[in-house]
């Protein structure tokens, strides 16, 4: 996640200083990716440091507020009109654990895969539940809209996941004689190498 | 007496006999209550559909006891049993079982009339229940000048018209899309929030999502269940592994 663009998007719209940026970013992501204000306070130094953003006086307060320069302006929009591409796959814990369990034999990946679905149902249920709350008021406020999307992605995530988690049994189950330990003597009869395990 | 709606209690099922028998569905025991969803998935052949047919009454189980109600299934005639599932029980079937002769509100009002309800009032309750899965303009066409989808609806709008208090429905958004498919769960999400019990059968974790509950079958096993947990001690309920 670029905290980095996100806080210059946020002062593309006006100068905030940094609470103010922090409970912008949350209200407006639903607190989904909470920020920490140390993290705001470097942000915004490196964004200073860097010519996108300067400091504007204080808001009378005493608090410290931000105006995005030019080049800020410029760096949102780049940022905005560019598509995010993850180059390299990005650190998937479940999907490690998972091809070690599978590759190790000391492992009951089936125990694992099951216990996996249920707490990754689990969270599926429960952004469902707030999703449906979160329609319910009808709002078009933009904050609210905002919410409601990131709750979607949560849940085509969550069952993008327990989709994944299937397909892994099903997988396991028709490579069940494969993946037994002596591959030599399977390797000779290929045939039965996805027979369906008898009941 | 006991607030389920619906309750299995070691329940088998096996088809054939003999070394073709297939154990369908294997000391299953379930309780659904008044104002739950429930949500069963497992791979195909897991035994899904037949934990749904004998919920409903459709076939008997080799073993086990079922109640509707607090009414034990196996005790029934067959009339009784079908006027038990006329007034309680309303399925959807996985591939809808509508009247291509009738139109979309006398399918609807079908069940309601043989159930008694005069006609006026039966077609009323057709059409509340046709507008709560948004066809209702479409309540005069027939099964063949509708699409898929929207003879799903009929299915779906036909399960729960009237004041049925078992709702069992068998992948009720085969046909549709997800914008559709949602707006199904939302439905049986309402009826469930109106004290009815909902079983549903899905291969589709979105729509699982929905529900209070979600048992997944293996084998005819009721292998694991996810509840939603609005506290911790939730948690401790639910079966250790
Ligand atoms: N009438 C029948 N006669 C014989 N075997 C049957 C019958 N109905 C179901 N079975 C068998 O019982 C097992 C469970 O079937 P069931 O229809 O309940 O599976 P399911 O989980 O609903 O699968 P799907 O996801 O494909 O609909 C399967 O092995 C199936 O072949
Ligand atoms: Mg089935």
């Amino acid at each position: 996640m670029s905290i980095r663009h996100s806080l210059l998007a946020l002062l593309h719209d006006q100068p905030m200083y940094g609470y103010q940026l922090r409970s912008e970013f949350e209200e407006r992501t639903g607190s989904t990716w909470p920020l920490n204000i140390g993290q705001v306070y470097t942000t915004l130094d490196r964004l200073e440091r860097d010519g996108l953003a300067v400091k504007d006086g204080d808001d009378g307060e005493g608090h410290v507020v931000y105006r995005i320069t030019a080049s800020g302006k410029t760096e949102v929009s780049q940022w905005f009109a560019a598509p995010v591409v993850a180059t390299n796959p990005p650190r998937n814990e479940l999907a490690i654990k998972l091809s070690l369990a599978m590759t190790l034999d000391n492992v009951d990946v089936e125990m694992l895969l099951q216990a996996q679905r249920t707490a990754s149902m689990r969270n599926l249920q429960t952004y469902t539940r707030q999703r449906r709350e979160a329609a319910k008021s009808d709002s078009n406020d933009s904050q609210d809209v905002a919410w409601i999307l990131v709750l979607d992605s949560l849940v085509f995530g969550a069952e993008a996941e327990i989709r994944w988690l299937d397909h892994c049994e099903g997988w396991l189950r028709k490579h069940r004689f494969r993946t037994s330990k002596s591959p030599a003597s399977h390797a000779a009869e290929p045939t039965n190498a996805t027979k369906e395990p008898t009941r | 007496m006991s607030d389920q709606v619906l309750q299995l209690r070691k329940v088998c099922m096996t088809y054939g006999n003999g070394a073709n028998s297939v154990g369908a569905l294997r000391d299953i025991n379930l309780d659904v209550s008044a104002g739950e969803f429930v949500a069963v998935m497992g791979p195909s052949g897991s035994g899904k559909s037949s934990l749904l047919t004998l919920a409903g009454g459709l076939e008997k189980a080799t073993s086990g006891d079922i109640y509707v109600e607090n009414t034990p299934l196996g005790a029934l005639n067959i009339n009784e049993l079908a006027r038990l599932r006329r007034r309680a029980i309303g399925y959807v079937f996985q591939d809808f079982n509508l009247v291509p002769s009738l139109t979309a509100v006398e399918n609807v009002a079908l069940p309601r009339e043989l159930d008694g309800v005069p006609s006026r009032k039966a077609r009323r309750q057709a059409m509340d229940a046709l507008r709560s899965v948004g066809i209702d303009k479409l309540a005069d066409r027939f099964m063949d000048q509708i699409s898929g989808g929207q003879r799903q609806r009929v299915a779906i709008a036909r399960a729960i018209v009237g004041q049925r208090r078992l709702i069992l429905a068998d992948e009720p958004t085969g046909a549709l899309d997800t914008a559709s498919g949602d707006g199904i769960m939302e439905v049986l999400r309402h009826r469930a929030d109106a004290g009815c019990a909902v079983v549903l059968v899905t291969h589709e974790a979105r729509h699982a999502g929905w529900a209070d509950r979600v048992l997944f079958l293996k084998d005819g096993r009721i292998v694991d269940q996810a509840a939603q947990s609005y506290d911790p001690t939730d948690l401790l309920e639910l079966p250790a592994n």
